[in-house]
């Protein structure tokens, strides 16, 4: 058969290996306990690691005694702040922590001191056995302190009071397009946040190879449970003074991340220096209670939004406002407070829009990126504040939502470039399979039935049930790296071995979702290979070229389009030395299982060991490199523009099925459907296991998880108290994956890890509004607050539990930007077509 | 990774010598049986115990014997897993299996026993937190410290009895043998709690709980109710335990009402059962009786959810456990 | 002071040198090599530890390994018999049931145990049985299939890979 029989025969795609569900290349090491993760290195000599704590939420250090600590018989080294006073963070814009505090702590778990022993029982004593003096200063725990206290400076980083960061934006003429409204709607909402507790802790083996005849005295290595090795690898080198050339960064199997590893973190660093100082590996392991502490999770952020809707749905305006509670540090918050911002218009038309984002410091855990990152706190708001004005309107909330769907190949009221868009099939395919309008037809019958009978039945029962929508969008990488430069956002680079082995080497860092294996796949793909034939390196950063990381679900579309880059360099090189081999032309060579076959006569084929053979015999060592860098023009050129544009968006939508009961407000998610706009899966079945972990971390979000702080520190930082779903408690999830490929991503694929997650907040607030007639306006909905807002409704107290507005600053501390898309978009737009036609990767 | 403090373990072979063991050591030892409450407490250094003494090994602390019609008698050390699966507690004392097979996970219900969750410490989100953390605020009067931070003008400790059996035991009318080295004594299971978040247990120190015994079953029907955020996991943040029994004609001859995850002790509603005897079961008797058992439970703010819920869910709870009787036909 | 004990690991006894106070996780991975048991939680909240004991789920982080010197131990390592994979293992790998992988090996045990006692589980007993190992990437959709699948091949023999529908998911 030949390649276009193959082709019309199977006319989903025309793939041999992508689109085809298989195992992931490191599961087997999984499933058998092979894989080694951070905490399972043990290295002869090793040490091990811990760190002092600042007990309180905001003090000054007076004084700190380690002297007895050294004492102990088996305590090897202890430092402090001023052993290591460069400061560092993950933005450039951001540089505001230190490995050690110096002068101040600004959290309960802020670190203070590290200590190096031969074992975990010696720390626990040593630990006991330092003494620091503190000077207690107020401590401010919330948005509200931190914006009534500017005279409590937490944090220098803050130019006015505690505001982190302050954005202001108006895209088109917002006044205007309130002017062309008929009915305007304003409301507040509050997402708590939450932590991201993989089930893995963080943890890092650092150890120090001393060279004296180097003048940088030797090389470090660093194991670490990171998403970011690179730039880990960049701030280990800054604060400890190691050109990033004598630094070795290494992720080995990472326990999970969902955000949380992303950041440089002072364990890492105090590893790294423990193990200069003592010249013997260390050790540092996480507890649970520390990983709460690092948090970097979800900002809690409090929102205002106003829009304005023509009689038929349209949107015609929308105002938003976001309060983002930082906590005491940076990390990568002025990207966090961007994102609440950036994404509203990429998910549905806006003809205008106005924008005014605010991160605090508070005397809290550093917020930071979690799945999602800063989109999923207005996804929730837009999304059930839409629920609300169909409900108004008298609107199906659905055709609402259809009324306003971005146009896929478009551009945004703010610059940004949208590609490939399924949003209307995801909505078509989530109300069809989840019988949403029988659902829904049958439930007005039912009221109505209740409401003749006056409700005075017998067979009543307290257990109402509901159904909720909701629609989402999501970047496929970050359209601008964290450090702005000319460097590609991802490379690959293959070797072909004359043996027939093939090794591919990539930074991306697998964190559980897969990508290592994504590398396997696409490799495999384009040189017709078969996949047990690849090695694959990751991670690495002295063997690997850069990859940025895994964060902003940027890998596969980037690393991705950098493998085929790789790959197509060495089959044009195999082909060619085929070509002559077998005496047809190169165009008519195609590869598929290891074999490289004619077209137009497929018994004339050549092996792939062969071709290499020959090719490395023609050409000499077979080492192809391919990189990415996403396109431009696909942006505004404003100020704060870098944050929001992708090369492509994915699109979800969630249908979730509840059932609360009104008289104890206790809530059972039964259902989640939830239909994603993948372009173009290169594994579904990996693609579907991201779809039902974003659904499932979206429930536990939505109802279960809670960031409570209490007297200054974190109330519960333990899983008993903090609470992961069970089995018990998650619902079913149906997964629905549309298809259509883009014309940019791998394969045309696009992102899957992060957007599915986003719907699926709003679709259970929806639904338990639509179960039992109250709102609840924060995240999460638990029992206590449904219960609460039933009997506010039934004492005649609303229509359910709003949270408390936030005294707005007058005037908003930051010059406004305002700026009109038109000419810009046109511009770009010509620019844009020509470059997917002569460059696009497929 | 936190880490157990050092200690020197000790396994008696039998009853006698545990005792021995126990008497000889005083208050340097502890008794552990599955462990799943003493190692975790242990980790955060709420106990740093320089002995442990080990019950498992005592083969006498796994028997279970007796009949429904006779009363029964369970071994201290019996799983919670054995006896959520046990068919004659499934089907003669319900309430028990149901509590036992409520606890936590199913792995700690394969270690965890029915005398160590009669016995788990009590609760308070003040206090299970680990060393670091009860530092960082300063310490409670429970452990390393002088006032309660629950409430902070409070003279007691305000610690939640947060086992899911106790309630039920005490509701079926059961009792433990405490045995010493100075002899043996039978006590209610009732009796064993006090109210006192610090000491909740009348056990003498050196004492060792060796059974439960469950009286007849004959004539009685049981149910428990546990209030929770997870399917698992969680310790109960309310618990409803009621044995009854009726006579023919439906009156309602004996009932125990008992809330467990209330205050420092198994809470028994007597005047709610008051109201109930002599009554037939009603919706209206019954909502009379929950009402007047939610008075009961007077919940604070050191546990999931907030204390103003667990106080107002109360009722409902109660109420849906009495009619489980309605439902399930009581009258037999 | 260390003790002399003898624990019988995977089928293979052996003596070792433990300090009293060591759990039974922290013998099997720093004294004895075992480093596929994992932790997250270390008070008993998670049941990534989780390993067999005498066949039943325990969880390594809770148990003193002095206590469980006359029973069978049996840990991830231990599934796999002879290279031969046990068929919830593979079932694991084919059908995706394992993302970060650091959950694996204790609801793996604790799989192998539900499938002991249950050899065709229904979703409601495998929601049971599984109650007590969290898993924070796969929302546990894709467990649940693996173990169906493993369960039938366990009772037919079957050797073939059998694949979800894959279509399902699709447009």
């Amino acid at each position: 058969m030949s390649k276009q029989e193959q082709n019309r025969a199977q006319p989903v795609h025309p793939y041999t290996i992508v689109g085809t569900p298989r195992a992931k290349v490191d599961a087997y090491a999984k499933v058998t306990g092979r894989a080694v993760y951070a905490d399972d290195i043990l290295l002869p000599r090793m040490l091990y690691g811990r760190i002092l704590r600042s007990p309180h939420a905001h003090a000054r250090i007076l004084s700190i005694d380690t002297s007895r600590a050294k004492k102990l018989p088996g305590v090897l080294a202890i430092i402090t702040g001023e052993d290591l006073p460069q400061k560092f963070g993950i933005l450039p814009s951001s540089q505001d922590e230190y490995a050690l505090a110096i002068d101040k702590v600004r959290y309960v778990g802020d670190p203070v001191v590290a200590i190096a022993a031969l074992d975990p029982d010696i720390l626990d004593e040593a630990i006991k056995l330092i003494q620091v003096e503190y000077e207690l200063l107020p401590a401010l725990m919330s948005i509200d302190e931190a914006l009534a206290h500017p005279e409590v400076k937490i944090n220098d980083e803050a130019r006015i009071g505690n505001i982190h960061k302050a954005v202001s934006y108006e895209f088109g003429e917002i006044e205007a397009g309130f002017a062309e409204a008929d009915y305007i709607r304003e409301d507040w909402f509050y997402y708590e946040g939450n932590n991201h507790a993989p089930l893995e802790a963080h943890a890092c083996v650092a150890q120090w190879e001393p060279n004296p005849s180097d003048p940088i005295g030797g090389k470090l290595t660093l194991w670490t449970s990171t998403q970011t090795p690179h730039y880990v690898h960049r701030e280990l080198s800054k604060v400890l003074g190691i050109p990033q050339s004598h630094v070795r960064v290494i992720a080995p199997h990472v326990g999970g991340g969902f955000g949380g590893k992303s950041d440089p973190f002072s364990h890492e660093i105090c590893a790294s220096e423990l193990s200069r100082r003592t010249g013997r590996p260390v050790k540092i392991t996480c507890t649970r209670e520390e990983v709460f502490l690092l948090h970097r999770g979800r900002h809690p952020v409090k929102m205002w939004i106003k829009t304005g809707v023509r009689r038929d749905g349209s949107l015609t305006a929308m105002h938003f406002r976001s309060f983002l509670d930082g906590g005491a540090y940076g990390s990568y918050g002025i990207a966090s407070t961007y994102y609440t911002g950036a994404l509203q218009t990429v998910t549905y038309t806006l003809p205008c829009y106005k924008f005014e984002g605010m991160r605090l410091f508070t005397n809290k855990p550093p917020c930071g990126p979690k799945r999602g990152h800063g989109t999923t706190q207005p996804r929730y708001a837009v999304e059930v504040h839409l629920d609300k004005i169909a409900f108004d309107l008298g609107i199906d909330p659905v055709e609402l939502r259809r009324r306003n769907l971005i146009e896929p190949y478009s551009y945004t009221v703010n610059g940004l470039r949208i590609t490939s868009c399924a949003l209307g099939e995801c909505l078509d395919r989530v109300v069809e399979r989840s019988g949403w309008n029988s659902f829904h037809a049958d439930k007005q019958i039912v009221a109505a039935g209740l409401h003749a009978e006056n409700g005075a039945s017998s067979a009543v029962t307290t257990v109402k049930r509901g159904m909720g929508l909701a629609a989402s969008s999501y970047i496929c990488g970050a359209g601008k790296p964290i450090y702005w430069n000319e460097l590609p956002h991802s490379a690959v680079q293959i070797r072909l071995d004359r043996s027939g082995g093939v090794t591919v080497y990539c930074g991306a860092t697998d964190i559980g979702q897969g990508s290592t294996s994504i590398l396997a796949y696409i490799v495999a793909e384009e040189l017709g290979i078969q996949i047990g034939r690849i090695h694959l390196q990751t991670a690495d950063t002295a063997l690997t070229p850069v990859d940025l990381g895994s964060y902003s679900s940027r890998v596969t579309f980037m690393a991705g389009n950098a493998a085929i880059a790789a790959a197509r360099k060495l089959k044009e090189q195999l082909f060619q030395v085929a070509a002559e081999r077998m005496q047809v032309s190169p165009e008519r060579l195609y590869a598929v299982n290891d074999v490289i076959y004619d077209e137009d006569d497929p018994g004339v084929t050549l092996s792939f060991e062969h071709a290499v053979q020959f090719a490395e015999a023609r050409f000499g060592a077979l080492v192809a490199a391919g990189s990415y860098t996403p396109p431009e023009g696909i942006h505004g050129d404003y100020k704060g523009a870098g944050v929001g544009p992708s090369p492509a968006y994915s699109y979800s939508t969630c249908v979730a099925q509840v059932a609360v009961d009104e008289e104890t407000g206790e809530i059972v998610v039964e259902k989640l459907w939830l239909a994603h706009d993948v372009g173009q899966s290169i594994n579904p079945l990996l693609v579907a296991g991201q779809v039902e972990g974003g659904a499932y971390m979206g429930y536990g979000e939505a109802v279960m998880e809670q960031q409570i702080f209490r007297k200054g520190r974190h109330k519960i930082p333990s899983l008993l108290d903090y609470k992961l779903a069970t089995t018990l408690d998650t619902p079913e999830i149906e997964t629905i994956l549309v298809e259509i490929p883009d014309r940019e991503g791998p394969f045309g694929g696009k992102e899957a890890g992060q957007g599915p997650l986003n719907p699926v907040i709003p679709a259970i607030a929806n639904a338990v509004y639509n179960a039992v007639g109250v709102r609840v306006d924060e995240v999460p909905i638990t029992s206590d607050k449904v219960f609460k807002a039933l009997r506010n409704q039934s004492q005649g107290k609303g229509m359910g539990l709003q949270p408390s507005p936030i005294e707005t600053p007058s005037p908003w501390p930051t010059r406004l930007i305002k700026w009109q898309p038109e000419e810009h978009q046109s511009a770009m737009k010509r620019q844009s077509d020509h470059t997917s036609l002569q460059e696009g990767v497929l | 990774m936190l880490r157990l403090p050092p200690f020197q373990y000790l396994a008696p072979k039998n009853l006698a010598e545990a005792a021995h063991m126990l008497s000889q050591e005083g208050e340097r030892a502890m008794l552990v049986a599955g462990g799943t409450d003493l190692y975790p407490n242990m980790k955060r250094r709420q106990f740093t115990p320089p002995v442990l003494i080990g019950l498992r090994g005592i083969p006498t602390f796994k028997n279970i014997s007796g009949s429904a019609e006779e009363g029964m008698h369970i071994g201290a050390g019996v799983t919670l897993t054995t006896l959520a699966e046990h068919p004659l507690l499934l089907a003669h004392y319900p309430a028990l299996a149901t509590a036992a097979g409520s606890v936590s996970t199913p792995q700690l219900r394969n270690v965890g026993t029915i005398g160590g969750n009669l016995l788990l410490d009590t609760r308070c989100n003040y206090y299970n937190q680990t060393e670091f953390w009860r530092h960082s605020i300063g310490y409670c009067m429970k452990k390393d410290g002088d006032i309660c931070l629950v409430a902070p003008g409070s003279p007691r400790c305000w610690a939640i009895s947060s086992a899911d059996t106790a309630p039920v035991l005490v509701s079926l009318g059961a009792s433990v043998r405490l045995v010493s080295v100075r002899g043996e004594r039978i006590v209610p299971v009732q009796d064993l709690f006090r109210d006192d978040g610090i000491h909740p247990y009348t056990k003498a120190t050196d004492e060792i709980l060796s059974e439960v015994i469950l009286p007849s079953a004959t004539g009685w029907q049981s149910v428990y109710l546990k209030l929770r955020r997870r399917g698992s996991f969680d310790f109960p943040i309310l618990g409803v335990a009621v044995s009854l029994s009726a006579s023919e004609d439906g009156t309602v001859s004996e009932v125990r009402i008992v809330l467990g995850a209330v205050a420092s002790y198994p809470v028994v509603a007597k005047d709610a059962a008051t109201l109930l005897i002599g009554q037939r079961l009603t919706p209206e008797t019954i909502e009379a009786a929950s009402t007047s058992a939610a008075r009961r439970a007077k919940p604070l703010d050191n546990a999931d959810l907030t204390m103003n819920y667990r106080k107002q869910v109360a009722t409902v709870y109660i109420r849906r456990a009495l009619s489980h009787f309605l439902n399930s036909n009581y009258i037999k | 002071m260390r003790e002399l004990i003898s624990l019988q690991v995977n089928g293979e006894r052996r003596e070792i040198a433990v300090l009293q106070h060591h759990t039974l996780l922290e013998v099997l991975r720093e004294d004895m090599g075992l480093i596929g048991t994992k932790h997250g939680c270390e008070l008993g909240e998670c049941g990534a530890c989780t390993v067999l004991i005498d066949g039943m789920p325990v969880l390594s982080c809770l148990a003193l390994p002095i206590e469980v010197q006359a029973c069978d131990i049996l840990t991830i390592e231990g599934l796999e018999q002879n290279g031969k994979l046990h068929p919830l293992q593979e079932t694991f790998a084919e059908l995706g049931a394992a993302q970060c992988g650091y959950c694996t090996p204790g609801m793996l045990l604790a799989g192998v145990a539900l499938l002991r006692k249950h050899p065709h589980p229904t979703r409601e007993q495998m929601k049971e049985y599984l109650a007590g190992n969290l898993c924070r990437c796969t929302g546990y959709t894709k467990i649940y299939e693996a173990v169906e699948v493993a369960a039938q091949r366990m009772s037919t023999g079957e050797e073939q890979p059998m694949r979800p529908e894959v279509e399902e998911y699709h447009v």
